[in-house]
């Protein structure tokens, strides 16, 4: 089996990664679920292979390093320290979200048959597994009370976004893939500071007690 | 190949109830037991067979009837499956759907039988067995068609020709991971039932059986181990392909499969606990989600 | 000269980060907005060379955005050394809950408004789109802490949505960078460069598809952080919640630079031929950001989600401005100038009304002619000058923008436009004159600040743009001119 064999079920694995992510109640697990998306992401920059410059091997390791170790870090370290043990219900149940998954990977189906792409650049299921990704992302930001795991959905969609991109920093622009890699990790470390005083403030992260500011 | 029709049946006869021996005797290793004999199913059912029936006051001839039914249904459905890609009949095309029916028919002789002795534990073993197998019995659909989908053909035949682990169509590895969680739901194993609990408020099957005894008892133990040979006979078929030229020589890769199949399954039930009910369809809804996601590609393909 | 304008609040920030004491700390922001803002209008004199090779390179329309942030940036600081003072330091009573609560330190809120300004000011200075995200995903992060400087359950609310509504925005704004890279992929090419002028050399071989997709992203993702309906639920509440000269700084200067954002892609779409695309967008976005601001203006209790909502509908008249293209553009670029500095002195205003009276809402906060004369001028001012009324300047610009529309035929873009400014008129100035007139409350005790630091600023925005409204000096006309040549050429 050839490496550029391996690509498609590393991407059929990150789809089935979404939708665990998708029916998924409990944060330890969707925090792993994190760490295991981030580490298929790490060899995303590597196809189509065609020699590896070393820039690009060190923007692998970089994203690993961030998305595999750090983040996943980062959150388990909130967790810890709000202690949250108490489920808090989501807007939207499992099986509705699973169908939701499902339908995004329908329709990043159906749009890449629509668009017109340039032959040679996009490695066969990138497409849609990274559409499905963004997808799974924003399916978590509006549909979960819990502001741990809307964090999580946040870096699911920065995780498809970063996935759309990986071909692309083929071209030399593999610094400013770096720059979003740093300043998404700034921002969930703001995030988690911000967790961290909601916990302390309203004694959960149930993100349903916000309703005193309304008009 | 019909001409090992003859062959595949007569191993799936004798050799099913080995089936539960296997298992038995995987779990008794991991334990750190000797385990039981492995011809105690046989001895079981043989002491089963000798022993006269009792039946409650409260039956009719539905109670007698359901044992019978279930045994005739499965052995029925085991004569259209075919053993990999070996021993097929003339399949007709969607003989899949009727062997999947033959397997509901199955379940309900035993589910009315359970109904008919008016006694609320058989009730609620009923009720949880129909509930649970409407969400396994989509999954297996699912995988059907995506393996349908992939070889083009349309019978049992052709659809079961090991193709599910091809490198060059890797969504086609999560058929064998749901019909395994099928196979666990659908035969009553952990995660789904434990089989060997004495709490008849945690029982699925086994309490649906409680009031069957003598032969009727040792049909439906009979019937259960045709029906996992089955269900083992269908994943091997969807996982391994002919390896050897020789009928013979993949006749008895295919069994060793089967066995295969069976020793997973024991260790399945080793290291798991078995998974409170609320979860249990959520489990069967997520191998569904998981055969969709497979022919969504398939067909994307 | 453009490195030394992105150094100037970096090193500020950092030495802001290590004082211990107070006064030289808000010295320091004094300082480094001053500097900022002298070598802002020294370039305007002596063009600045582009620098990290071509990543900070400042066009007439990034200078303009640059000038009008940083002069509303230089009043904020003056304000906020008197509103840091009057500060209460330690645990304190909220006058809404009765819950404890106490200030962030104030370290970190001088830091983080030097870092505020380092981040508009990498998003004015470049040319580049991904430098420009980079930028504003900046100002999302440095802002954050700045509205939750009043550590109670609402700013935390505010600023947890605010976190995260922009987050997901700027996110779907990188995707749109991304589908733009695609739709410019060149296979033969060594690297793909996101710098408008290299995009203007490459417009012939741009995929149309490609490109509407990336728009539409961008518009959506900057629209988010610009507060165009339906995208806008963060802005009242983090514009209500947060220290009155923070929530200027967001109306007047952050918003502009996601404007700025949306503006870049705008340009590309003209180089790209598809401008007629992008203007219709930013037409219907503009519409119903007027259309939803009018609906929560009538009838709205708390002052400053009212000034908030007023930002959704001038935001709304930017983007609509814009999109129906030619003289409306001109008026466009006088709107943004006059919108950040009226709306900026009207935030400054209402901290000060909040210092005395203790209330967010309409109804409780009375008597203001008596309490606070001074202050009051300027809240009526302020309500004529952010309702579009003449002497002031947003009157010249909304005037500019109709005669544009109904020039080139856009009757019922005009009614509607037209009918959302009414509607506002009266619904704000029912709150102001109630606010302004009768008896002052009896609660109400102590004496209002009228100090130089609390009136000083927002005098100086009034009579700016009071002087906008009267005469437009010929060097401003030509500033506005160039910019707007920029958006309608596309470089």
């Amino acid at each position: 089996m050839t490496v550029a064999a391996l690509f498609e079920p590393l991407m059929i694995a990150l789809i089935l990664t979404n939708l665990a992510l998708l029916v998924t109640s409990r944060t330890g697990v969707l925090i792993r679920l994190m760490a295991l998306q981030g580490a298929i992401l790490a060899f995303a920059p590597l196809f189509p292979p065609a020699g590896v410059p070393t820039h690009l091997a060190l923007l692998c390791l970089a994203v690993f390093a961030i998305k595999a170790v750090a983040f996943p870090r980062l959150l388990s370290r909130t967790l810890r320290r709000i202690d949250a043990d108490s489920r808090i219900e989501p807007y939207l149940g499992e099986g509705l979200s699973a169908a939701a998954g499902i339908g995004g990977l329908l329709f990043s189906l159906w749009l890449e048959g629509r668009l017109p792409v340039p032959p040679g650049l996009f490695a066969p299921l990138l497409f849609p597994a990274a559409l499905t990704t963004i997808f799974t992302g924003l399916i978590l930001v509006v549909t979960r009370k819990n502001a741990l795991t809307q964090v999580i959905g946040y870096l699911a969609a920065e995780n498809g976004i970063f996935l759309f991109g990986a071909p692309l920093s083929r071209q030399g622009s593999a610094w400013l893939e770096l720059s979003i890699l740093l300043d998404v990790f700034v921002g969930v470390f703001v995030m988690g500071i911000a967790i961290h005083h909601i916990n302390k403030t309203f004694e959960s992260i149930d993100v349903g007690r916000f309703c005193t500011l309304r008009d | 190949m019909a001409a090992m029709f003859l062959p595949r049946i007569l191993a799936a006869l004798v050799l099913a109830p080995l089936l539960f021996a296997v298992i038995n005797r995987v779990k008794a290793i991991f334990a750190g037991r000797q385990g039981k004999r492995l011809s105690q199913p046989y001895r079981d059912l043989l002491k089963l067979a000798r022993k006269g029936a009792v039946y409650s006051r409260t039956t009719t001839w539905i109670f007698k009837a359901g044992p019978v039914v279930s045994l005739a249904a499965i052995a029925a459905a085991l004569a259209l499956v075919p053993l990999g890609h070996l021993g097929g009949t003339a399949g007709f095309t969607g003989d899949f759907i009727l062997a999947v029916y033959l397997l509901a028919l199955a379940r309900a002789a035993v589910v009315l039988a359970a109904l008919d002795t008016g006694s609320s534990f058989e009730g609620m073993g009923a009720s949880r067995e129909a509930a649970f197998s409407a969400l396994a019995e989509p999954a297996l659909f699912l995988c059907f068609l995506v393996l349908a989908a992939s070889t083009h053909g349309s019978t049992l035949d052709a659809v079961l020709r090991g193709t599910a682990l091809s490198p060059t169509e890797p969504e086609l590895a999560l058929v064998p991971i749901t019909l395994f969680i099928v196979l666990l739901a659908e035969n009553s194993r952990i995660p789904v039932d434990d089989p060997n609990t004495h709490l008849e408020l945690t029982m699925i099957h086994e309490v649906m059986v409680l009031d069957h005894s003598g032969p009727d008892l040792a049909f439906i133990q009979y019937g259960a181990a045709l029906k996992l040979w089955l269900f083992c006979a269908v994943l091997t078929g969807a996982a391994l392909p002919p390896l050897f030229g020789n009928p013979w020589l993949d006749f008895a890769a295919s069994v060793a499969g089967v066995f295969a199949c069976a020793a997973l399954v024991g260790v399945v039930e080793s290291v798991m606990a078995r998974l409170r009910l609320p979860r249990v369809p959520k489990l069967l809804a997520l191998a569904c989600a998981c055969a969709a996601i497979a022919l969504i590609l398939t067909l994307w393909r | 000269m453009l490195s030394i304008l992105l150094l100037i609040p970096l090193a500020s920030a950092a030495l802001a980060l290590a004082l211990a004491a107070d006064t030289p700390r808000r010295l320091i922001l004094v300082s480094a907005a001053a500097a900022h803002f002298s070598l802002t209008i020294l370039a305007f004199a002596v063009p600045p060379e582009t620098a990290f090779g071509g990543l900070l390179d400042l066009d007439p329309l990034g200078h303009l955005f640059l000038s009008v942030t940083s002069l509303l940036f230089l009043a904020a600081s003056v304000y906020a050394v008197g509103y840091l003072r009057a500060e209460v330091k330690g645990q304190r009573r909220d006058f809404q809950e009765g819950a404890a609560f106490s200030n962030a330190p104030e370290r970190i809120f001088t830091a983080c408004l030097l870092v505020f300004l380092a981040a508009m000011t990498l998003v004015a200075c470049t040319r580049n789109l991904g430098a420009l995200w980079v930028g504003v995903e900046g100002t999302t992060l440095a802002s954050a802490p700045l509205i939750y400087f009043h550590r109670h359950r609402r700013s935390l609310e505010a600023t947890w949505k605010y976190l995260l509504i922009c987050s997901v925005g700027i996110a779907l704004a990188l995707l749109g960078n991304i589908l733009l890279s695609v739709a410019f992929y060149d296979p033969a090419a060594s690297s793909t460069s996101m710098n408008l002028v290299d995009l203007a050399a490459k417009a012939g071989i741009a995929r149309a598809p490609w490109l509407k997709a990336a728009f539409i992203c961008i518009l959506v993702g900057y629209g988010v952080k610009m507060g165009l309906a339906p995208m806008h639920n963060w802005l009242p509440d983090a514009h209500s919640q947060s220290p009155s000269l923070v929530s200027a700084l967001l109306s007047g200067a952050l918003l502009n630079c996601a404007f700025l954002g949306i503006l870049r892609a705008h340009q590309v779409c003209v180089l790209t031929g598809l401008e007629s695309f992008s203007q219709e967008l930013l037409v219907v976005f503009g519409l119903i950001s007027m259309v939803t601001a009018t609906a929560f203006i009538v009838g709205q209790g708390d002052y400053k989600r009212l000034l908030a909502y007023s930002s959704v509908e001038h935001m709304g008249i930017l983007a609509l401005s814009v999109g129906v293209g030619g003289g409306a553009v001109f008026g466009g670029m006088l709107h943004l100038v006059c919108h950040s500095l009226a709306k900026g002195m009207l935030f400054l205003v209402s901290g000060n009304i909040l210092a005395l009276y203790h209330t967010r809402s309409c109804y409780d906060a009375r008597g203001m002619a008596r309490a606070m004369p001074v202050t009051a001028a300027l809240w009526t001012a302020g309500f004529l000058a952010i309702a579009g009324s003449p002497p002031f300047g947003l009157f010249v610009s909304e005037l500019t923008i109709l005669t544009a529309m109904i020039r080139q035929g856009g009757l019922v873009i005009a009614c509607v436009y037209l009918a959302c400014l009414a509607v506002i008129f009266v619904g704000m100035s029912v709150p102001v004159l109630r606010m302004v007139q009768g008896p002052t409350p009896p609660a109400v005790t102590g004496k209002a600040r009228e100090d130089f630091f609390a009136v000083g600023p927002p005098l100086v925005l009034a009579g700016l743009v009071l002087t906008l409204g009267l005469f437009l000096p010929e060097t401003l006309i030509r500033i506005l001119a160039q910019a707007a040549g920029v958006v309608i050429r596309g470089l």
